[in-house]
């Protein structure tokens, strides 16, 4: 096997892993079809305003809920921001632990509402790893002189 | 990269004669507005976004105290999320509707909550259709056939073949 039919292989397969092991869903190989030569970046650019946004709605999660007397609708308002954009980008992990923060926002849990910002930081950190090292292995196959299809 | 206006508008088209849909979306989330707006683009529309309802109504010349002088502003469809702050997107869809030289612009009402109160609601309020999010190709693509029905002043040369 050639270099690029084996980094398209491996391309393929690390794909697969993304989706069976529910990192992503069909709602990202919707923004892999919206990519193509007018806008060969698009995947990557929402993406990365995806984590901008992850991070600050994040951090001010944090704020909140360290507060004394705590704001469970501030919170439960940026946990709907968040829920929106991963459902938006496919990331389903995370879109899945928002769906539980809300139910602790809502019984004004304060500790259930702190596990989740754990788990949505930890799931934030891997898909970050995983959609790098997927870019990576896109830019590899592109340079290598194949193109990158969508998955279908 | 950061748009620090409230619109942003897409490249139109050099030409003006065989006119791509002018798409207004509304939304108060970036990466939706990111999406919807490559969604439409994808589908052959020009795109124009805004933030939240008070800045689509200045953009179409309906905010309080703005007198409509848009007579060159075409928008065909309008797409707006449910859920905004300040204004919801059935009250800008109640005021788009509302107003003598927009009403018969396509309002799409787009929600991340399916909610049949809701949806009736919008739909009650003249909204031409009420869909889920997230939004996929194929939903701008069932928008964009409503469009080519005639609708102000409708497209020269627009092609019916699919």
């Amino acid at each position: 096997m050639d270099v690029l039919s084996q980094l398209q292989r491996q391309l393929a397969d690390f794909l697969a892993s993304l989706y069976r092991e529910g990192f992503v869903d069909d709602q990202f190989t919707q923004l892999q079809k919206l990519q193509d030569e007018s806008s060969p970046d698009f995947v990557m650019e929402v993406v990365s305003l995806f984590f901008e946004d992850c991070e600050k709605l994040v951090n001010n999660m944090a704020k909140v809920l360290e507060q004394q007397v705590v704001d469970f609708k501030q919170v439960d308002s940026h946990v709907h921001q968040l829920k929106g954009s991963s459902s938006s980008i496919g990331a389903a992990r995370i879109r899945n632990v928002c769906i539980a923060f809300k139910t602790f926002c809502e019984a004004q849990n304060r500790e259930g509402c702190l596990r989740c910002l754990q788990q949505v930081n930890h799931e934030h950190a891997q898909l970050k790893a995983n959609l790098q090292s997927l870019f990576t292995l896109e830019r590899q196959i592109v340079a290598a002189g194949g193109s990158v299809p969508a998955m279908q | 990269m950061a748009n620090t206006s409230s619109f942003s508008s897409s490249p139109s088209t050099k030409f003006s004669f065989d006119e791509k849909p002018h798409v207004l979306a509304v939304d108060d989330n970036l990466i939706d507005r990111k999406v919807i707006e490559r969604l439409f683009i994808n589908s052959t529309c020009k795109v124009t976004t805004a933030e939240n309802g008070k800045r689509a109504l200045e953009y179409l010349g309906l905010a309080d105290g703005q007198h409509p002088n848009h007579n060159d502003l075409k928008v065909n469809l309008i797409i707006t999320d449910y859920s905004m702050p300040g204004m919801t997107g059935y009250e800008l869809l109640k005021r788009i509707k509302e107003s003598p030289t927009m009403k018969e612009i396509p309002v799409v009402v787009v929600s991340s909550e399916n909610i049949p109160t809701r949806i009736n609601q919008c739909m009650q309020g003249g909204a031409q259709e009420f869909l889920l999010k997230p939004l996929q190709l194929s939903d701008a693509t069932k928008l964009r056939c409503h469009i080519k029905k005639p609708l102000q002043g409708g497209f020269a040369g627009e092609d019916d073949h699919a």
